[in-house]
């Protein structure tokens, strides 16, 4: 099992989603953060000099799946929020303990889905 | 000159006024977080702008006594509007009271269209398309119907407080945008959600208090036509209250947004009728306008797949479009002997004479709107970049965002 982690740009979120969708990826979770990487403030969305190192809104996905989906995941997260340039975000991938559903407490690859 | 008349048509000017920032309120409550912004600017920016265009020449426009198509230019910066009054308007207030009272009619109007086109147009191609707008296709069908000379007020077309003027006008030039900008990115497969329905509720209360003064002010005088005016205005905007209703039947629950945009069509619908008919006629505009309105804005909008983002078309043009035709149903004189007799009222032919200026209004401001959105797409392009879309206008057209997420 691993867990996802991508940070994305906000207007994205719509286009990623239909991707992991396709891929049949339907369990996320999503929160809105602040912060930023090589952007470092200065990009497209903050022309004026006032806005120059603020940090940018974002949107981080946890997505947890199994092995066989690691791939599929990645793909569709890709596929949904490259645009080429500075600030498109990045994923993480991390290894995954364990999973518990709380409903049936059932563990592992079951839980998950 | 009647005091009490002056008076009450000041104060009416004034909440005339507040329906502006009451309709940004309405519509940046629709749009999503990223936009808020450029809808209050763009409701903010047509206020100022207008209002300095009507003093410089658009009064004169619409209501010089010109030839028939406009008031021609003797009026400009108000030149010959006195304190006194001009009897052929208005005999008991001063012109300039009747010439402001008009300027927030005439400012509203365009900002109603914004609806259609919100979240993807360049605030640059806005502020010319608006001043564009307002000369050639408000200032023209303001003439028309309220001017002296106007052709369709000469064919004795009923609109009290401007149904057509502002209403279908309006509405019609919001289809024709929506058309032409195009809907906005992925809006076919995900309904962008309104950020905030308590500002829909706020603004919908704004734009019902400002109501009064648009349609009770439009008499002109503190009498019992405008009392009348007052009371059916309420009762249509309340009998909206039949669009949660439907949504009560159809999906199950009544919503917030349902019953504040019912409040609306209502008010839109009795917007013409106002001053002609009873509180019968205002209950059945009322109930009936939101069936409409909401067959058109969540029926057949998504059928047809044109994005009139915020159903500034389905509520205006489709509720003034009733509201017109129905006053050529419900009219009495009963209520307005200076007015007519509608259909149920023993004169057919006031439904015919209100289909003509219909037409005649839907016909010229989608036509000219569509001109005058192609030639400012040529020489400025209108839409903005996609990924200035994504981004959100607040950001990338203005520099500005409403909410912060940290202090």
């Amino acid at each position: 099992m691993k867990m996802i982690i991508a940070i994305i740009q906000p207007g994205k979120l719509d286009d990623v989603r239909d991707e992991l969708y396709k891929a049949e990826i339907n369990l996320m979770t999503v929160s809105e953060v602040l912060g930023h990487g090589r952007q470092k403030g200065v990009t497209e969305i903050y022309r004026g000099a006032k806005e120059m190192g603020n940090l940018l809104r974002k949107v981080r996905l946890e997505i947890a799946v199994n092995e066989n989906f690691v791939e599929l995941a990645i793909k569709a997260i890709v596929k949904g929020a490259k645009t080429g340039e500075t600030g498109d975000g990045k994923i993480f991938v991390l290894p995954l303990e364990q999973t518990i559903r709380i409903r049936t407490e059932e563990r592992g690859g079951v839980a998950i889905g | 000159m009647n005091a009490g008349d002056t008076a009450w048509v000041l104060v009416s000017t004034a909440l005339v006024m507040l329906m502006t920032p009451g309709l940004a309120f309405f519509y940046g409550g629709m749009v999503r977080r990223k936009n808020v912004l450029s809808i209050l600017m763009q409701c903010f920016f047509v206020l100022c702008l207008v209002s300095v265009l009507w003093v410089v020449y658009g009064y004169s426009l619409a209501f010089a006594p010109g030839t028939g198509f406009w008031g021609g230019f003797q009026w400009s910066f108000l030149n010959g509007v006195s304190v006194d009054p001009y009897n052929d308007y208005s005999a008991t207030i001063p012109h300039q009271a009747f010439m402001i009272f008009q300027a927030m009619f005439a400012v509203i109007t365009p900002a109603l269209i914004l609806g259609a086109f919100a979240e993807r147009m360049k605030f640059s191609s806005f502020v010319v398309f608006m001043g564009l707008w307002l000369t050639l296709v408000y200032a023209p069908v303001c003439h028309w119907v309220w001017g002296m000379g106007g052709f369709l007020r000469n064919l004795g077309a009923l609109d009290f407080a401007g149904g057509t003027v502002v209403h279908i006008n309006a509405g019609i030039a919001a289809l024709v945008t929506a058309l032409m900008i195009g809907p906005r990115k992925n809006a076919d497969k995900h309904i962008p959600s309104p950020h905030n329905l308590p500002f829909v509720a706020l603004g919908t209360a704004l734009l019902w208090f400002g109501w009064f003064g648009f349609n009770a002010g439009s008499a002109l005088a503190a009498n019992g036509l405008a009392t009348n005016a007052f009371v059916v205005t309420n009762t249509a905007a309340a009998a909206g209250l039949s669009w949660a209703f439907i949504e009560w039947f159809r999906n199950g629950k009544p919503t917030l947004f349902g019953i504040c945009s019912g409040a609306v069509a209502g008010l839109v619908a009795i917007t013409p009728a106002a001053g002609f008919v009873n509180v019968t006629g205002a209950l059945v505009i009322g109930l009936l306008v939101s069936v409409f309105c909401y067959i058109a804005a969540a029926i057949i909008k998504p059928k047809l797949g044109y994005d009139d983002a915020l159903d500034a078309f389905g509520v205006h043009c489709i509720g003034g479009i009733w509201g017109a035709l129905a006053t050529g149903l419900f009219a009495t004189k009963l209520v307005n002997s200076a007015g007519n007799d509608g259909w149920f009222y023993g004169n057919p032919a006031q439904f015919m004479i209100q289909v003509k200026a219909v037409a005649v209004t839907l016909i010229y401001s989608g036509i000219v709107t569509a001109i005058l959105y192609k030639a400012v797409d040529l020489v400025m392009g209108m839409r903005v970049t996609t990924k200035d879309e994504d981004v959100g206008l607040d950001l990338t057209e203005h520099h500005e965002r409403a909410y912060t997420m940290l202090e």
